[in-house]
């Protein structure tokens, strides 16, 4: 379909064009009007009728946000458990999953039923959380990282992928000596970049735009990532407009300026869009696995 | 979805003792696994009893006398379902999950499914993969700062008013959406469409993209046009694929994205924003009924697989395609 025949430029394909165009400009704009808004003087944006460009240009929300311990802290939490999150959950799920990928191990039937039992069924909300708090989880850092140290769906994505790759490898290998623990690391793993990025990347962003771990399992306010410093915050701002009673939780809060808000939101999305755009293919890419194996 | 293991050739009988010693390395790795999905899988289900309990309190351990001792709870143990069905707010709570699942249903599943196929049609190469990256954007934002854009837009002097008021003229003043009722199912639903359209395409159009060519060369042949070429090749090709989103869509009717809606509800918007998610969280978190929240989330989990099950054999009926 490239290049058949110089091709005439139709009425649809102007029509798919521009609603094309549209589209784009939505899924932009609301992002824009973040960026533009946050670098406008916060007063003076309360006067609205800005649309596309700063109208007061100022740096003040930004500063406000940089010297904001609490908004720092929360940061510094948000990159921790991404960084000691993803790396402990892609290398404990990548184990697990090589361990899998052997099928002549014993016991490996009954540990494919439990596996699989769990794709079908789960405790819910309530009871998880009590499990959690049974296991001194809460209000402890390690909430973040040990219940998503493994996940099923990956791990069937890495066993799939193990079981792909030649066995003679291995077998060289294990003829010097080495045990299976040793070939994982040092034969398998560095053979896996490509699946291993594209776990990576969605754990990343998972652990990185999660907020709800923090608002359940997660009391002091010193743990809270930023994200759900942004939830209490906003929270806290649709309440007051709305002039009702503020949720529990917030009302030690202060309720910061809208622009302030604005630009602790773009601060907390920018690494995510910097990085996306030149990732995209390992993001597809999962997404596609994921969904067929899923 | 489950591939069955084909044993290998028969190996020669080794004793149990020389196996372990042989398979330790392995064996160690798949248990780290396995103890894993035990502890936080496996005891959660245990602790669905709860729900069948009197009266559960968060300080009682799951594996100690007291809880062994808590007295079931009246009824066969099904007083706290029997109460959620008699309680007033069941009723809304079911109304306004499966209001804003339909919805989304209707629309949220089926325009990517149409953005795929036009954006299929679009044939400047580079111009696609622009328009693919900046309708991938919205993804990777988290529901709190789109809930955060959200609420400043659609409060009193956010800029949906302004543009309504000040521009187009419409109004005399300012709406704040959010503390409405009414506008809640359409918040949801929209902003859930803007955040997910371009994303939700791609097993579409990496559906389309697997399609033979040679089949539009022969229906161009034939002079078909390509209004006539979508209907009769593309959408056929991908139908499969679409089967098997539609029935986990099903499957997940009761989900009405926990993380959207815990954003955007607020106490005035309660009454079109209360879903069985928000309903589980607030009973118990705020309201401390451990019991009563379970029993309602188990009753979810029962549904919902129902209903991925029965989505699943009406398509095989159908169509020959489904998930298991």
């Amino acid at each position: 379909m490239a290049h058949s025949k110089l091709n005439r430029i139709t009425t649809g394909d102007i029509i798919i064009g521009a609603l094309m165009v549209l589209l784009c400009f939505m899924a932009l704009y609301p992002v824009w009007y973040t960026v533009i808004i946050s670098f406008n003087d916060a007063n003076d944006a309360l006067r609205g009728g800005i649309y596309l460009f700063p109208r007061k240009f100022s740096l003040q929300s930004y500063k406000t946000v940089f010297q904001d311990n609490t908004i720092i802290r929360a940061f510094m939490i948000t990159v921790l458990r991404t960084v000691i999150g993803t790396v402990t959950s892609v290398f404990f799920t990548a184990m697990v999953g090589y361990a899998f990928s052997k099928k002549h191990i014993m016991g490996n039937k009954i540990y494919t039923i439990i596996g699989t039992i769990t794709m079908f069924f789960g405790g819910g909300l309530i009871p998880y959380f009590i499990t959690l708090k049974n296991l001194g989880l809460y209000d402890n850092f390690l909430v973040y990282i040990i219940p998503s140290l493994f996940n099923f769906y990956n791990m069937i994505i890495f066993m799939s992928f193990f079981r792909g790759l030649p066995a003679g490898l291995e077998e060289s290998a294990k003829l010097d000596g080495a045990n299976d623990m040793l070939i994982f690391i040092k034969i398998i793993l560095p053979l896996s970049m490509p699946v291993i990025a594209t776990i990576a990347l969605f754990n990343g962003v998972g652990h990185w735009n999660d907020y709800f771990a923090g608002v359940m399992y997660i009391n002091k306010s010193e743990l809270q990532p930023i994200q759900t410093y942004l939830y209490r915050v906003v929270a806290s701002a649709s309440a007051s407009k709305a002039v009702v009673a503020m949720p529990a939780g917030i009302s030690a809060q202060q309720v910061s300026s809208q622009s302030v808000r604005l630009a602790t939101m773009v601060v907390t999305t920018f690494p995510i869009m910097c990085v996306y755009p030149f990732l995209q293919k390992y993001f597809v890419k999962g997404m596609l696995i994921g969904s067929i194996k899923g | 979805m489950k591939k069955k293991n084909n044993e290998l050739p028969v190996i020669p009988k080794k004793s149990f003792w020389v196996r372990l010693h042989e398979e330790k390395y392995l064996q160690v790795m798949a248990l780290l696994g396995i103890v894993w999905m035990l502890i936080f899988n496996y005891i959660p289900m245990y602790g669905i009893l709860i729900a069948f309990k009197k009266n559960f309190y968060i300080t009682t351990p799951l594996f100690s006398k007291k809880f062994f001792t808590t007295p079931w709870a009246p009824n066969g143990g099904f007083q706290h379902f029997i109460n959620f069905f008699k309680d007033e707010e069941f009723f809304n709570v079911m109304a306004n999950t499966l209001g804003i699942s339909i919805l989304k249903l209707i629309f949220n599943f089926t325009l990517p499914i149409v953005f795929a196929l036009l954006l299929n049609e679009v044939r400047n190469i580079r111009f696609k993969k622009a328009v693919q990256t900046i309708t991938y954007m919205p993804h990777f934002l988290s529901w709190v700062v789109l809930g955060g854009i959200l609420t400043t837009w659609l409060g009193e002097g956010g800029l949906f008013n302004d543009i309504l008021v000040n521009k187009l003229k419409i109004m005399d003043e300012g709406i704040p959406f959010l503390a409405y009722p009414k506008y809640f199912w359409a918040i949801t639903v929209i902003s859930d469409l803007w955040k997910e359209l371009g994303w939700s395409a791609i097993i579409y159009l990496a559906a389309i993209s697997g399609i033979d060519q040679e089949m539009y060369e022969a229906a161009k042949v034939d002079g078909a046009s390509r209004w006539k070429q979508i209907w009769t090749i593309t959408l056929p090709s991908i139908a499969p694929t679409v089967t098997i989103m539609f029935i986990l869509a099903v499957g997940g009717l009761l989900n009405t994205n926990f993380d959207q809606i815990l954003v955007l509800n607020n106490p005035l918007n309660a009454p079109r924003s209360n879903v069985l998610d928000i309903y589980v969280y607030q009973t118990a978190m705020r309201g401390m009924r451990y019991s009563y929240a379970s029993a309602i989330g188990l009753f979810k989990s029962v549904v919902a697989f129902i209903l991925l099950f029965i989505a699943n054999q009406v398509t095989k009926k159908l169509n020959d395609t489904s998930l298991f």
